[in-house]
């Protein structure tokens, strides 16, 4: 079975249409690479399955359970098993790094404090933050925060994770030290659905690439199918572009 | 005018004048602070329903904003008036005091409720879109996450509210509520010069208030230090 299969997935913003019969299939342990020019609607498929733009039309479903984002209790069962990490980090700025990862398991999960302490400490040492614990999100890098919103992600035990453009933000010297935290998370094979311009980073870690354009999903298939035999030319003239620069 | 003052002083300070100034000085903080603190319990309970997206609640979120803009726009004489002629309309006899009382809190409600709900949305909407992904409901996210951001943004005008609201409540002194201001106007028909009369009412006015702007600083600073700032 499917861990999340997407089907048909139409999402709008007022009157305009944004993403237009989105087909995702993703297996358990799978790691998709969505690519493609910006504004192709990227972030909105992940904005839509997480439920913040609840789609328009088509259908959702986590581990065969159809998902009704009109309904709160089924949107908050997909929050529970699905995490996101955001271009942003969105990282609570009133809360020390320690409190960010911790807040959600112990005042909205109601787990034990200290257990919850302990397992954030161990994630954050995990993404080489063990010695931030107190600080504050405006007191670290772009890229020490984008760590602590992967932690805070992962503290939530996600059966998947969605990474949005997490190195779009960063210096270009920070992003490896993202790249290498996700590399690791590959390799535990946790689920995936990866949207980034970071060609290589996608081509490596991948199991399928999805490109899409105008909101639609244009093409998918292997890294090296895409990126090596693209079949449509839209795909062709991104990846040539691309990977000229 | 000086002399005046000093030369009237002695008859001015007697036990009665002193007690009068300080019963309409507490009608005066009484009226203030129940318009305020009442303000702020309604005025959170309005900004929430205004920020509640659910289409239940829809009807409550029209009720909100229209009170909010309502009793913005009106001006405090007028909604004393009103609520004077309403509870005398319902032909219970209703002290003053309580007139004046519901007055100040229908008022101070809209504009606070507006303050906090501004204050609320001021926070970057990433901070309120990682809550809800990670399943904090909205109460839970005004509490963990919005408030604490918003203080710095909601207590400087919640306070200058605050001191403009004491200046206010000498209104309710044209339906005969004995506050301070109406305490200098009795004093002056007494035959005390009005420099005296309505100099000591000045006084005890920022006697009242400017603790009160101190308070707020110190609120700022303890609730609202930016995270820039720490050492």
């Amino acid at each position: 079975m499917l861990h999340l299969d997407i089907t048909g997935l139409e999402a709008r913003y007022g009157a305009m249409k944004v993403l237009d019969g989105i087909d995702l299939k993703v297996g358990r342990g799978d790691v998709i690479g969505l690519i493609g020019p910006s504004g192709s609607g990227k972030s909105t498929v992940l904005r839509s399955v997480i439920g913040l733009l609840p789609p328009s039309a088509g259908t959702v479903l986590l581990d065969g359970t159809p998902i009704d984002y009109r309904n709160a209790a089924s949107v908050r069962t997909v929050r529970d098993r699905i995490a996101i990490v955001f271009q942003q980090y969105n990282l609570f700025q009133n809360m020390s790094v320690l409190d960010n990862v911790t807040v959600t398991p112990v005042k909205i999960r109601k787990r034990n404090r200290d257990e919850a302490t302990a397992e954030a400490r161990v994630l954050l040492e995990k993404v080489g933050l063990g010695d931030k614990l107190g600080r504050y999100p405006d007191e670290l890098s772009g890229g020490q925060q984008q760590r602590v919103a992967i932690a805070r992600a992962l503290a939530l035990k996600p059966e998947i994770l969605l990474l949005d453009e997490v190195t779009a933000a960063l210096d270009p010297e920070l992003v490896s030290e993202v790249l290498d935290t996700i590399r690791v998370l590959a390799g535990e094979g946790m689920t995936m659905i990866i949207v980034s311009h970071e060609m290589a980073f996608i081509r490596e870690v991948a199991t399928r690439v999805c490109f899409m354009a105008d909101g639609r999903m244009i093409e998918s298939g292997s890294a090296t199918d895409i990126f090596d035999n693209p079949g449509e030319q839209r795909t062709k003239d991104f990846i040539s572009k691309i990977l000229r620069h | 005018m000086l002399a005046t003052i000093l030369e009237e002083l002695p008859r001015f300070l007697t036990y009665y004048n002193l007690l009068f100034l300080a019963q309409a000085a507490l009608a005066t903080l009484a009226l203030s602070a129940f318009g305020c603190i009442v303000g702020v319990i309604v005025g959170f309970v309005l900004a929430f329903v205004r920020l509640t997206p659910s289409r239940l609640w829809l009807p409550l979120r029209w009720f909100a904003f229209l009170y909010t803009e309502i009793f913005r726009r009106v001006p405090f004489l007028v909604t004393l008036m009103l609520c004077f002629f309403a509870f005398q309309a319902t032909g219970y006899d209703v002290p003053l005091a309580v007139v004046g009382a519901v007055t100040v809190a229908l008022i101070a409600s809209a504009f606070i409720g507006e303050i906090i709900r501004g204050g609320l949305v001021s926070v970057h909407r990433n901070q309120w879109d990682a809550a809800a992904t990670m399943n904090f409901t909205l109460p839970q996210t005004i509490r963990h996450v919005v408030l604490p951001q918003a203080w710095k943004i909601i207590l400087p005008p919640a306070f200058g509210f605050f001191v403009m609201f004491i200046k206010d409540t000498a209104l309710a002194s044209q339906i005969g509520v004995i506050e301070l201001t109406y305490a200098g106007k009795v004093l002056n028909n007494k035959g005390f010069s009005a420099a005296l009369s309505f100099g000591s009412i000045l006084l005890i006015y920022f006697a009242i208030s400017y603790p009160l702007a101190r308070f707020g600083k110190h609120l700022e600073n303890r609730l609202a230090a930016s995270r820039h700032h720490r050492t």
